[in-house]
């Protein structure tokens, strides 16, 4: 039975904050789970798209295209697969998801999510992450705090530092 | 130079608080070995063989007399009383104690220094020309483009696990003083005919296990896009390069993989999407950085002053020997830029006390407007410096040591920390370079072969650039013993080539003869004042391989 492969409902921070998780995470690529709400591979999403309660996870090396995109763009939720820390793949997944293809749903960070990533992650559009388990909250949520000034536009920034400087500048 | 503003003062400080969080998780358990490994690599701090590293960033290698000084006291504070200039103008710290380390990156940022990205997998320090700004060569001041990258680099949200660490060089010069085209990313600043900048982009290059010549992904982008065309190139690193392999994970094994041509596409089927937004940059951002960057008040040089050197130059042997190899010429009249050498038998090459330090301080701001320079072979420059001072200069850097007239020598070697102190070293090359600057020490032998780079890696990893060196050394293990292959034939400049292994390697003790003979060869073959690069490359490898290995 895939029920049996599902990943525990966990403390999930959200937008933020710590929050009770509702959705379960399947990593099995065979035979849809029974439990609702679930988090399933791409492939099996796919498969039953139309079903409510049903959510997607990219593996980092998703080649992230328009129709991909478009399809994407009915779920619930995307959640994108951190296979190790140091794979970096999923904050350009996550960028492109929310800036390029305007993906306005909660863009999840599921797999090897450490508290010293959040900030990053948070950055590039994720909005829900699913700390590993041997995270501990509090520093996950210091973490999250690390840094008032970036120098870069991102998800959560829409000027460069240099732009707001010259705008300031010009104000003073 | 740059000064920080209260932007930037904010984020280092909220680094060090970061990193020092992080450091308190580590020696409680809460954060693992491995979990850590990369933070305290993004802060510069490596586990070695005898002690901790730690590489502090000097973005593009400029240093104010008040970030000298303070260097100075950290070494006597928290490490022996000296520091380590590397070949990508970073300082390194052989012995300070780990958990002095989150303190060391406080009294950093209070002269507005950092460690950030100086290792790991993420874009490092930028690297740029000594002589940026004074050059007589110059068409474009590459400093201000530099610091808008290494803002735009700086706790990149999205760059921070790239497959491989990722460096960039920057020229503005006819002549490449950066070895652009041995980085991941090679940017030459140029001019088009209406005077617009213009930017060639190489990718690709470096050295390493498999070094590699950088290519051409686009000659003409014009400034405006520098950033977002940075950024494509990175995000389709970040997504397609190799992570299954460090070995294969660099850059450059993706442009060879793909070909240029299509990593060229990928990169502009990217870019077309970032191009416009709101990292490209205008008229009145390239100018606010552009005045960090200000001329010095220079004071006019008189003839009867610029007069006056030239006779002391054609009196005084030892002064004239210290101009012709370690003063460069200026823009301005009067001026020159003045190499302090690093490099002395009784120190490794790149070596500075903590006494040096404070010397060069005082020096700079006596001479040079408060300013010094690191260079990728590992010396110092002062860049400003009028000609009816430079007698005096002369005296007081002999005086501290730093006034060797060799730079650009046999004698000028670049050289990594090797086996004495890296944990990565498979082989000294600390003692091969004092052994090579021992024998070699004659000035008049040493002027008659010319300008020569000698460079030395004690492993593959090539942190001694020995692909580039005319002569390079390589240190290698073979069940236990550290033996060294020589290859000749590299150059970092502009038409850049990588060195050609000349057979089976030799026994430490056996390295200064074969280099003897090496000369030898070139003294005895070459054309005229011809250069040895040029009688290697005319010659070709193999009277150098039947003397060696006669």
């Amino acid at each position: 039975m895939p029920d049996r492969h599902l990943e525990p409902t966990r403390t999930l921070i959200k937008l933020g904050q710590p929050e009770q998780d509702e959705w379960a995470l399947s990593r099995v690529e065979e035979g849809l789970p029974s439990r609702r709400p679930v988090i399933v591979p791409l492939a099996l999403w796919r498969e039953h798209d139309e079903e409510s309660g049903l959510a997607p996870w990219l593996t980092s090396d998703t080649e992230l295209d328009a129709p991909l995109a478009a399809e994407l763009s009915r779920a619930p939720l995307v959640a994108i697969d951190f296979p190790a820390f140091t794979d970096g793949r999923g904050y350009t997944l996550a960028r492109l998801l929310r800036e390029r293809h305007a993906y306005r749903g909660e863009i999840r960070a599921i797999g090897d999510v450490l508290v010293d990533q959040l900030y990053y992650m948070t950055r590039c559009g994720f909005d829900a992450l699913a700390l590993r388990e041997d995270q501990h909250l509090e520093d996950a949520l210091r973490a999250l705090g690390a840094f008032s000034v970036s120098y870069q536009p991102a998800v959560d920034q829409s000027e460069a530092l240099f732009e707001r400087r010259l705008r300031e500048n010009d104000r003073a | 130079m740059y000064r920080y503003d209260s932007y930037d003062q904010t984020l280092v400080d909220e680094r060090v608080a970061q990193f020092r969080d992080q450091m308190d998780r580590y020696q409680d358990g809460r954060l693992g070995e491995e979990e850590f490994r990369p933070l305290r690599l993004q802060n510069g701090l490596y586990i070695q063989k005898y002690a901790p590293m730690l590489r502090i960033a000097i973005p593009y290698g400029m240093l104010s007399s008040t970030q000298l000084r303070r260097l100075a006291s950290i070494t006597r504070r928290y490490d022996r009383g000296y520091g380590h200039f590397t070949t990508r103008q970073n300082l390194q710290l052989n012995w300070p104690a780990l958990e002095d380390v989150p303190d060391i990156l406080g009294e950093l940022a209070e002269v507005q220094m950092h460690a950030i990205q100086t290792s790991g997998n993420c874009i490092r320090n930028t690297t740029s020309d000594q002589f940026a700004g004074i050059a007589a060569d110059e068409v474009e001041d590459p400093r201000p483009w530099c610091e808008l990258i290494r803002q735009w680099s700086t706790l990149h949200p999205e760059f921070a696990f790239l497959p491989r660490k990722f460096k960039i060089a920057v020229t503005g010069a006819a002549a490449d003083r950066a070895a652009i085209q041995v980085h991941d990313i090679g940017l030459r600043l140029w001019h088009d005919a209406s005077g617009d900048v213009r930017v060639k982009v190489l990718a690709g290059g470096g050295l390493g296990r498999t070094p590699m010549i950088g290519e051409v992904v686009r000659g003409d982008l014009p400034w405006q896009h520098l950033l977002t065309y940075l950024e494509a190139i990175v995000r389709v690193y970040n997504q397609f390069g190799r992570r299954d392999n460090k070995f294969k994970a660099r850059i450059k094994i993706l442009v060879k993989a793909l070909g240029v041509e299509e990593f060229a596409r990928r990169v502009e089927e990217e870019w077309v999407h970032l191009k416009d937004g709101p990292q490209t940059l205008t008229r009145a951002t390239v100018e606010a950085a552009g005045a960090h960057f200000e001329e010095p008040q220079r004071r006019p040089v008189s003839e009867a002053a610029i007069a006056e050197f030239e006779r002391l130059r054609g009196d005084n042997r030892a002064f004239a020997r210290f101009v012709t190899n370690n003063v460069t010429d200026h823009k301005v009249p009067g001026y020159k830029a003045v190499t302090l050498s690093l490099k002395r038998r009784e120190h490794a090459p790149g070596d500075v006390t903590a006494d040096q330090l404070d010397a060069v301080a005082d020096l700079a701001e006596r001479y040079s407007f408060g300013e010094t320079r690191v260079t990728h072979e590992q010396n110092l420059v002062l860049s400003d410096v009028a000609v009816d001072e430079l007698e005096d200069l002369w005296k007081a850097l002999d005086e501290h040591g730093m006034a060797n007239p060799t730079v650009g020598t046999l004698n000028d070697i670049i050289c990594c920390p090797g086996g004495d102190f890296c944990g990565l070293a498979n082989a000294v090359s600390i003692p091969i370079a004092q052994a090579l600057q021992e024998r070699f020490e004659d000035l008049d032998f040493l002027y008659d072969l010319g300008p020569l780079d000698l460079n030395i890696s004690g492993c593959m990893n090539a942190c001694g650039h020995h692909h580039v060196g005319h002569i390079g050394i390589l240190g290698v293990d073979k069940k236990g013993e550290e033996y060294y292959q020589i290859s000749l034939g590299g150059n970092a400049t502009d038409d850049a080539s990588l060195g050609k292994i000349l057979g089976p390697s030799f026994f430490r003790e056996d390295v200064p003869e074969v280099i003897d003979k090496i000369l030898k060869v070139y003294v005895e073959q070459r054309h005229d004042d011809e250069h040895f690069l040029d009688t290697y490359r005319r010659i070709g490898h193999k009277p150098f391989k039947e003397r060696v290995y006669a």
